[in-house]
C-alpha cells in the first residue's frame, strides 16, 4: 500500500524561511531511516504558497487565484510517498519524525488509491471501462 | 484504546522485528532462540503498553527488554555449562561475560547484524522453500499466516517449514556472518535469487489471486531496497532492485480486464507507473556507476529500462537491446536468452539476421518441446515472405503448447500464413 504523508505549512515555511542546519540534519537522518527500511518511495519540500496559484472551477468558469493563501495550517509544505504494510505502520514511522525546534506542527497521512482498493466492487466491466478511460487519457497525453 | 495500542504495537514489531532478531542472533548464536526472545519482548509490550501507553522510543524499549531476556538465557546456559565443566567437560569456546556481550552489542552497527541475518536466512544448507519462508518471516516481518496466504498453502505447512529451517541451521552450526570474499558472490546470488523468486511469485499471479499476491511484489521490493542500503557497493543488488522496480511499474498494464496477459509491446504505456520507473532507472544508474562489469540482473534491468524509456513501442531502442542480450548471453548463456536475443536482433537488424540466431538453436534439446522457438521462427519467416514455411512453424508451435487459447491463436496465424502463401 502506498501513502502520502503531507507536512502542513507553518508561518516560517510560508515566509520562505529555510530550515535550520539542525532540522536538515535531523530530517536527513530520518529520511535515511525510511530509505534503509525500504519504505520511502519519494519525498519533496514545497515552495511557499506565495509562489503558487489556484484554479477555481464553477461550471464553465475558471478563475485563477495567485498565492499566497491565508489558511497556513491547511497548506502543504512538503510530502513523502511511503510504501508500507498498513496505516498503523505509517503512523509508527511518522511518530518518529524529528521536531528539533519543538514547534507546533502536523503531518497528515492519506492512503493512495490503487485499483485493488475497489476490490470486488470493481467488476470486470467496470475495470474494462476504467482501463479504456486510462487509454484515452494516455492517447491525449501522448498527443 | 486497547485495540489502538495493540495495532500500534504490531506496527512497531513489523518495523523492528528484523533488527531485534538480528541483534539477538548475534547475542545467543541461534536463530530459533533469538526469534523466541524477540517474541517474548513483543508479548511483554502487548501486556505493558496498553496499561502504560506506547513508550516514546518503542524500538529502544523492545531492544532493551529482549536483551535482558537474552542475558538471562545466557546466564542459565552458562550455569548449565559450568555444571558440565565440573563434571570434567571442556568448553570449546570461552564465552564472553555479560558486560563484554553488552559492549559488543553497543559497538556493532545494527546494519551489520541485519546483513548477517540475510545471509543466514538464505543459506544454501536450506531448501529454496525454507529460504523463502525464513526470509519473509525474519526479514520481511511477515507472520506465518501471511506467508501461507501469499503462497496459497496451509498455515501449518509454513510453520513447520520455518521450525525445520531453524533446526537445520542449528544442527549445521551455520555461523552468523557475512560470507568471506571468495564465496561472497555465490552466496549473494543465492540471496538475490530468493528475493526475485518472491517477486515473481507475486508478479506471475493470475487475476484470480488479485488480492494477496501483488503484496509479495511489494515485500520483495522492500527486501531488495533494504539490501541495497546494506550492500551499496554490489552492482547486482542495485541491478535486481532496478529490475523489480521497472517490472513492478507494469503491474497495472500487464493483464487485460478479463485477466489475459498482455505482451510488453502491446501494453498501454499510460498505465505504467512512472514513479517506479524513475526509481528503477535510478537504481540502474547506481549499479552502472560502480564501474564493474554488469551481471545478469543489471543487464536484464538495462533491457527493461530500454522499454521503460520508450514512450511508444515504435521508439524502442532495439539496437541497444540486442547488444544487451549479447552481453547477457555471455554472462548467463541459455537457450531462452538466445531466443530473446534472436527477437531483439530481428527487431534491430531485420528478420533475416534474427532468423540466423534462431536457427542456431534448432538442435537445442531443451527447446525441443517448447512452443516458443517455432513461434519465433514462424514470425520471422512470415516477415521474410516465406509464408509456407511460416505456416508449418506455426502449426508445429500449436501442437507444442498446452494452453488452449494459445493454440487457437497459433492455428489462426498458421491459417493466415497459408492464405498469404496461396496469394503469393
Amino acid at each position: 500500500m502506498r501513502f502520502m504523508v503531507m507536512v502542513k505549512a507553518s508561518a516560517e515555511s510560508e515566509a520562505g524561511v529555510m530550515p535550520s542546519e539542525e532540522l536538515i540534519t535531523e530530517m536527513t537522518r530520518f529520511n535515511e531511516e525510511l530509505v534503509k527500511a525500504g519504505v520511502m518511495l519519494a519525498g519533496d519540500g514545497l515552495h511557499p504558497s506565495s509562489r503558487g496559484a489556484r484554479i477555481k472551477f464553477s461550471g464553465d468558469k475558471r478563475t485563477v487565484v495567485d498565492g499566497p493563501f491565508a489558511e497556513t495550517k491547511e497548506l502543504i509544505a512538503g510530502y513523502w510517498i511511503l510504501q508500507c504494510k498498513s496505516l498503523d505502520e505509517v503512523k509508527e514511522w511518522m511518530r518518529r519524525c524529528p521536531n528539533p525546534t519543538g514547534a507546533e506542527g502536523e503531518v497528515e497521512i492519506r492512503q493512495i488509491f490503487d485499483q485493488d482498493d475497489f476490490g470486488e466492487a470493481l467488476t470486470p466491466e467496470l475495470r474494462e471501462r476504467e482501463q479504456r478511460m486510462a487509454e484515452q487519457i494516455g492517447q491525449n497525453r501522448g498527443g | 484504546m486497547i485495540d489502538e495500542t495493540h495495532r500500534a504495537t504490531e506496527a512497531v514489531w513489523r518495523i523492528e522485528a528484523p533488527k531485534l532478531i538480528a541483534a539477538l542472533v548475534r547475542l545467543v548464536g541461534d536463530v530459533g532462540l533469538a526469534e523466541e526472545l524477540a517474541q517474548d519482548a513483543l508479548v511483554a509490550a502487548l501486556e505493558q503498553w496498553p496499561r502504560e501507553g506506547v513508550p516514546n522510543k518503542p524500538a529502544a524499549w523492545l531492544m532493551a527488554t529482549a536483551k535482558h531476556r537474552a542475558i538471562d538465557a545466557i546466564r542459565r546456559q552458562r550455569r548449565l555449562q559450568e555444571k558440565h565443566e565440573v563434571l570434567g567437560r571442556e568448553l570449546e569456546v570461552q564465552p564472553l561475560g555479560v558486560p563484554e556481550l553488552e559492549a559488543v552489542l553497543e559497538d556493532t552497527p545494527i546494519s551489520d547484524d541485519l546483513l548477517r541475518l540475510v545471509f543466514i536466512a538464505c543459506h544454501p544448507v536450506l531448501s529454496m522453500d525454507a529460504r523463502v519462508a525464513l526470509t519473509l518471516r525474519l526479514l520481511g516481518g511477515l507472520t506465518t499466516d501471511e506467508i501461507a496466504h501469499a503462497f496459497l498453502v496451509p498455515e501449518p505447512t509454513i510453520a513447520q517449514r520455518i521450525v525445520r529451517a531453524k533446526r537445520t541451521l542449528a544442527e549445521a552450526h551455520v555461523p552468523f556472518e557475512v560470507p568471506s570474499t571468495d564465496e561472497l558472490s555465490e552466496r549473494l546470488s543465492a540471496v538475490l535469487e530468493v528475493i526475485y523468486l518472491v517477486f515473481n511469485e507475486g508478479y506471475s499471479a493470475s487475476a484470480g489471486d488479485y488480492w494477496t499476491r501483488p503484496a509479495l511484489c511489494e515485500d520483495a521490493l522492500r527486501l531488495g531496497r533494504v539490501l541495497a542500503e546494506l550492500m551499496p557497493n554490489e552492482p547486482e543488488v542495485h541491478g535486481l532492485v532496478a529490475l523489480m522496480e521497472i517490472q513492478a511499474s507494469r503491474l497495472r498494464a500487464r493483464l487485460s480486464p478479463s485477466g489475459e496477459p498482455i505482451l510488453l509491446l502491446d501494453q498501454n504505456r499510460a498505465l505504467w507507473d512512472q514513479l517506479l520507473i524513475r526509481r528503477g532507472l535510478a537504481a540502474l544508474r547506481r549499479a552502472e556507476r560502480l564501474g564493474l562489469a554488469l551481471g545478469p540482473y543489471a543487464l536484464q534491468a538495462a533491457i527493461a529500462a530500454c522499454h521503460a524509456r520508450a514512450r511508444t513501442a515504435e521508439e524502442t531502442d532495439w539496437v541497444r537491446i540486442a547488444a544487451l542480450y549479447d552481453a547477457l548471453s555471455e554472462v548467463t548463456p541459455s537457450p531462452v536468452v538466445e531466443l530473446n536475443r534472436a527477437m531483439a536482433v530481428a527487431m534491430a537488424y531485420g528478420p533475416a539476421t534474427g532468423l540466423e540466431v534462431a536457427d542456431a538453436l534448432a538442435s537445442e534439446p531443451s527447446l525441443k518441446t517448447y512452443y516458443v522457438l517455432p513461434n519465433v521462427r514462424g514470425d520471422l519467416l512470415f516477415r521474410l515472405g516465406r509464408f509456407a514455411e511460416a505456416a508449418a512453424e506455426f502449426e508445429r508451435a500449436a501442437t507444442l503448447t498446452r494452453n488452449a487459447r494459445q493454440r487457437e491463436v497459433l492455428r489462426g496465424r498458421a491459417a493466415q500464413a497459408r492464405n498469404a502463401a496461396e496469394d503469393a
